[in-house]
């Protein structure tokens, strides 16, 4: 174990200098400052205002951009190596596969992990300072909402990093992954509705199984408990397993998935040729 | 020990080692050479556990390099032909290979010294950023420094002036007799006295394997 922790040490100091991870750090840090200087807080949108409004903002773009961020970036790690022959020479010290690639997951998650939180954080942060109410339960169950959608891909980009040989192809296939997701949230099972070539069990397990609409079902729930901001399905979602079940669903089911896939990817990794 | 027995592995249907036995004993100095594509990279790639092969086995002193990994790789110190970009600086490198390897940083320095590089003075540099030289000094440092039972080089002066080839080779005088050095290469006649035996390989298979006197 000892050999995880220093693989997960290294990796991270080596991210916390790479231009990734300060582009990373910009977009976050740079989001909630905009959303501050735009005075998002304050303003009144369908309903929300102050802090409500600012998490709901986060949140969708958080929705968009954290999934391709963390596929774009992570993808790399394993299939970058590879390719400049860097895992060759990493790989000829004794160092199990278990601790280079658990320890690769681990320093990688932390620092995926971390600038969302610390945006999230310093958010609300600054809404309480002025004048709004601190949400300790909702800022704690979006934390872990953040957790879980970081946990899936992560999971999913380390299964394809080890799956492909190619970072081009690896690349590609991220792109591919977040496209599909992206376009099966609400707007595209609307337009499937509306066309009715599906019955509503099919849209609705869909749905259920897209971690990007998951979280952001259970995001959106957490401030607005009818979910009126939001299409159809979700709302269909709401109505079938009420609000709690529906939020242990949304951290339960993107952290199983992404264990699922980071498992399938080491799986792979230890048992095929690493080079 | 080094026991390669009917090894055999194929890329895309191609097959790149072809049914190759030979064994490598204590005390055994080879130039494994042979033209591109013989199968001298992925032999030696097999030795380390990179490859899994479609047929035969190879055993480091008793263990699969699959199964028993770490075991295998903690008798085995290896240069590859070209130095990686690694992005580590030069200090967290050497911190890598001094806990998993349990090499202290000193020694590792004092190797370096002898190959004319200041490791000190370089430690927090990245070593992608290091000239193609001091990499390829440092990745030497690194192998010699963990007293291993069996060196593997890759083409391992390729990046070198004379003078450092020089230095290298005599370094490399130094080895533990018993201990097992392979090295690749197209330069016999650099290795003089260094290897007591040759190894020819081509298209997947010994074609000669001689040992000199």
């Amino acid at each position: 174990m000892k050999n995880l922790f220093l693989v997960a040490k290294l990796d991270i100091k080596e991210s916390l200098r790479s231009r990734w991870f300060l582009v990373y750090l910009t977009v976050f840090g740079g989001m909630m400052a905009l959303f501050f200087v735009t005075g998002i807080t304050d303003s009144v949108v369908m309903g929300f205002t102050g802090l409500s409004r600012l998490l709901l903002i986060y949140m969708q773009v958080t929705v968009v951009i954290l999934p391709i961020f963390i596929l774009i970036t992570t993808v790399k790690s394993i299939s970058q190596d590879r390719e400049s022959a860097i895992l060759e020479y990493m790989l000829s010290f004794p160092v199990s596969l278990f601790d280079y690639y658990w320890g690769k997951m681990a320093g990688r998650f932390f620092i995926v992990f971390f600038p969302v939180v610390l945006a999230l954080v310093l958010g609300v942060a600054w809404g309480a300072l002025k004048g709004g109410e601190l949400p300790w339960s909702m800022l704690l169950i979006y934390s872990a909402l953040l957790f879980a959608m970081c946990a899936v891909f992560l999971g999913i980009a380390f299964f394809i990093s080890t799956l492909v040989k190619s970072h081009d192809v690896a690349l590609g296939a991220s792109f591919v992954v977040w496209i599909t997701l992206l376009a099966f949230i609400d707007i595209a099972l609307i337009g499937l509705m509306l066309q009715n070539r599906f019955d509503d069990e099919i849209i609705i397990s869909i749905a259920l199984l897209n971690p990007m609409e998951v979280f952001r079902v259970g995001a959106v729930a957490l401030f607005d408990p009818e979910l009126t901001v939001m299409g159809p399905v979700a709302y269909f979602l709401l109505d079938s397993f009420g609000r709690t079940n529906l939020l242990v669903y949304a951290f339960v089911y993107p952290v199983v998935l992404g264990i699922f896939f980071a498992w399938a990817g080491y799986w792979y990794f230890s048992r095929k040729d690493l080079l | 020990m080094i026991r390669i027995e009917k090894a055999t592995k194929k890329f895309m249907g191609a097959t790149v080692l072809d049914s190759v036995s030979v064994t490598f004993l204590p005390g055994d100095k080879v130039a494994l050479m042979g033209p591109n594509g013989a199968g001298k990279t992925t032999l030696v790639r097999s030795v380390l556990g990179f490859y899994r092969l479609d047929g035969g086995e190879i055993e480091v002193f008793g263990n699969s390099p699959y199964q028993k990994r770490t075991a295998v790789l903690e008798r085995i110190a290896f240069i590859p032909q070209t130095p990686p970009p690694i992005k580590l600086s030069v200090k967290e490198l050497c911190e890598y290979i001094s806990k998993s390897s349990g090499v202290e940083v000193e020694r590792i320095a004092a190797e370096a010294d002898r190959m004319d590089l200041d490791l000190k003075g370089n430690g927090d540099k990245p070593f992608f950023k290091l000239s193609g030289g001091m990499k390829q000094k440092l990745l030497i440092a690194i192998a010699l420094s963990r007293k291993s039972d069996i060196f593997i080089f890759d083409e391992p002066t390729a990046n070198l002036d004379p003078k450092a080839r020089e230095r290298f080779y005599a370094l490399l005088k130094e080895l533990n007799p018993e201990s097992i050095a392979v090295y690749i290469t197209h330069r016999i006649e650099e290795l003089g006295d260094l290897v007591n035996r040759t190894v020819y390989m081509d298209l997947g298979k010994i074609t000669e394997d001689r040992r000199i006197a």
